[in-house]
């Protein structure tokens, strides 16, 4: 891919017989419109130098064993995450897949939450029954991360579909990676988007591997957002390493979606840095090379040119917002090594949600497999 | 409870189940329901007919022949505050929906820390005896009791079937509610009191006796009250029959009280039998019950091959009256 060819890559295909809506005007309309929209960028460049901060303290800390499980970073696709995000609205709904830090993030989950949950502590978003892959804030409208590939597109269909039933004015944006459009779980999802008029934007962040499967080699169609035509649903490919362009195509679909009940594709070309996850060097299916090439075009750098272009921003003040992220990243890891680890005995909460589910439980006891009857007796499961 | 609440009338568990959607629709418009063929067609087995008519699409809506894609959308849907009731079609088809099912709606409340939940039920007929044959003959019912996070539950009696479906809805976790073909036509009283519920977890006597215990549940009870008949006829033997109605959580204490009387227990599905309901059941039986029990425990399910289509090999697969009977007579030492 030529990543500095943004015509070629700001491309769209609209379904047959829907004829395209005239796009808005402004390049940069969003959520707090009339608002200074030189600080709103500018807080969104922010929340890039954050990421950028957090993903390799989250890999130091995994090498040090603070951190368990698997640990996906998104160093190198903030511009993917945080344009997007950035384009919703408060009350919009947003899910995602496993590489999900950054995304949390953007979407304003405390980076000592965050933290805390890859430490496995009480005070993490997910009270340390989640770890990485399932970051969540039901507050903010982060239905959670989720850790099979495509299995969570139905899910966001659903919450989709909700919002109809319930005939309010949101949206949901579904991201997922370029992995995920080869499941069943992918054209099951845009069959009943499309056939249901649902407000969903499938957000397809395409960082070109499935793991160490190039795209080329896993998708009979590699240029993922056409695969949306199929569904007659519109689908559009974005620059995902130019935030504005992130930022400008996602919220103009999430106003279709919104205001017209019309679902979209939107695939966002981006590149991870690192490997699949922590554990994953990373060299076994791609040059140094061509890490290399994609880091002369870094979003951050790329950024701070249009922001300083569009005088949001003055690059001398670049050093002391990384400092600043810096500085947040590190309270939040002196944060997460504070918070106490779960009480073993709160092992059996939450397996059930209903509050008689104590009281359906109390009878399973008798012959159950060695310790379950302790397990039960401590309290779980119950809410 | 009043006089008028105490009043039954007598209908099918097709109907019964019907009347528990109506009733749960009317009372809460979070609830809904989706699925194949359960509007315009009104139902594959005319469970949900009229309710379209009566409720309207955004109530009653028909799905394309999409299990994951629509099973995962009541997963969303109930994340988001619904309540949704999904119809699959038949359990075997379920399998396709395995992923949203076990590692999705059995976990949400879990592993997002009480975070955010999931009140779903997903309603789905099994069993065989009808010459559907290998892939439409089914009971995957320790498929599901298997997972924690999901509860389990099979009614064998039309009173049943609508108050444990009720509970299902109004339970705010994923509910995985196991009907029967071959209990659809079957008749009994249920209650007309909109608000009697039968609650989850708890199990009951279908038959006292006193000789021996056979546990089951859904279809297989209906053979075991029939065996029980044989063995009193027979042998003059006082069977006490306990349908379990609840797989997950199960409610292990009736069963024990009934084999702390009996001192013997026969434990019947309509599933294969290995690795399965009444293999959990009768582990649990011998190391709870172990000074109560005068003989091993055994068991009786379908035969372990897939379900065959002639007639009579059909049967023969089936674990009906005469085999249950005749394991029954092993454990009270009659032969």
């Amino acid at each position: 891919m030529e990543r500095d060819d943004a015509e070629a890559l700001n491309q769209a295909v609209q379904p047959d017989e829907r004829p395209p809506e005239p796009r808005e005007p402004e390049a940069t309309r969003g959520p707090d419109d009339g608002q200074d929209q030189s600080g709103r960028l500018r807080r969104l460049f922010e929340l890039m130098l954050l990421i950028r901060a957090f993903e390799p303290e989250a890999e130091r800390q995994y090498k040090a064993a603070k951190i368990g499980g698997y640990c996906h970073l998104a160093t190198g696709q903030e511009a993917a995450h945080v344009g997007a995000v950035g384009a919703m609205r408060d009350d919009d709904v947003l899910i995602t897949a496993y590489r999900d830090h950054g995304l949390a993030l953007a979407r304003g989950v405390d980076p000592k939450a965050v933290m805390a949950e890859l430490f496995g502590r009480i005070d993490g978003c997910a009270h340390g029954r989640g770890g990485s892959m399932h970051l969540l804030d039901v507050g903010r409208n982060f239905f959670g991360g989720w850790g099979i590939v495509g299995g969570h597109l139905p899910v966001a269909t659903g919450i989709a579909l909700e919002i109809v039933r319930r005939d309010e004015r949101r949206a949901v944006l579904c991201e997922l990676g370029d992995g995920a459009v080869n499941t069943g779980a992918w054209h099951e999802s845009l069959n009943l988007a499309g056939l249901w008029d649902l407000p969903i934007v499938f957000y397809v962040v395409n960082n070109v591997y499935g793991m160490g499967t190039h795209v080329e080699r896993a998708s009979a169609e590699p240029e993922l957002y056409k695969r949306a035509g199929a569904h007659r649903i519109g689908g559009e490919r974005v620059d995902g390493d130019d935030l504005l362009a992130v930022l400008d195509a996602t919220g103009r679909l999430l106003g279709q979606a919104r205001e017209q009940r019309r679902p979209a594709v939107l695939e966002a070309m981006t590149y991870r840095y690192r490997g699949h996850s922590v554990a994953d060097a990373g060299w076994t299916y791609r040059s140094r090379e061509e890490v290399e090439e994609h880091q002369r075009h870094d979003p951050l750098d790329r950024a701070v040119a249009r922001l300083a272009e569009l005088d949001a921003l003055d690059s001398t003040e670049v050093e002391g917002l990384r400092e600043q992220a810096e500085a947040r990243v590190r309270e939040a890891v002196e944060f997460a090594e504070h918070s106490a680890e779960p009480d073993v005995q709160s092992l059996g909460e939450h397996v059930y949600g209903d509050p008689a589910s104590a009281e359906q439980v109390a009878r399973m006891t008798g012959g159950a497999p060695f310790g379950e009857a302790e397990l039960l007796a401590a309290g779980g499961p119950r809410t | 409870m009043t006089a008028t609440d105490q009043r039954t009338t007598t209908m099918s568990v097709r109907e019964a189940l019907r009347l528990a959607l109506r009733e749960e629709l009317e009372r809460d418009e979070r609830v809904f329901l989706l699925g194949e063929e359960i509007g315009v067609f009104e139902g594959p087995y005319r469970v949900t007919a009229g309710l379209l008519e009566e409720f309207g699409e955004q109530r009653v809506r028909d799905t394309p022949i999409s299990e994951e894609g629509f099973v995962g959308a009541a997963i969303g849907a109930a994340m988001a505050g619904g309540r949704p009731v999904v119809e699959i079609m038949t359990v075997n088809f379920s399998l396709l929906a395995m992923d949203q099912i076990v590692n999705n709606a059995a976990k949400i409340q879990y592993m997002f820390g009480g975070e955010a939940g999931c009140p779903l039920v997903i309603r789905t007929p099994g069993g065989g005896g009808s010459q559907l044959t290998a892939q439409h003959s089914q009971s995957f019912d320790a498929w599901f009791a298997h997972v924690p996070g999901l509860k389990v539950l099979a009614a064998a009696t039309p009173a049943d079937a609508k108050g444990l479906l009720k509970a299902a809805i109004r339970d705010d976790d994923p509910v995985m509610f196991l009907e029967s073909f071959p209990l659809y036509n079957t008749k009994g009283d249920v209650p007309d009191d909109p608000d009697a519920v039968e609650p989850i977890g708890r199990a009951r006597v279908a038959r006292d006796g006193t000789d021996i215990t056979l546990v089951a549940h859904s279809y297989a009870v209906v053979r075991a009250l029939g065996a029980a008949e044989r063995l009193a006829d027979q042998h003059d033997i006082s069977a006490e029959v306990i349908d379990l109605r609840s797989l997950r959580p199960l409610d292990f204490d009736t069963v024990a009280a009934s084999v702390a009387k009996t001192n013997r227990a026969l434990c019947v599905e309509e599933g294969w039998a290995t690795y399965g309901i009444t293999a959990e059941l009768a582990a649990r039986i011998s190391s709870a019950c172990f000074d109560d029990l005068d003989a091993p425990v055994l068991r009786v399910g379908a035969s372990e091959v897939p379900l065959p289509y002639a007639k009579n090999l059909e049967q023969a697969a089936l674990p009906d009256e005469e085999k249950i009977t005749a394991a029954a007579s092993v454990v009270l030492g009659l032969e």
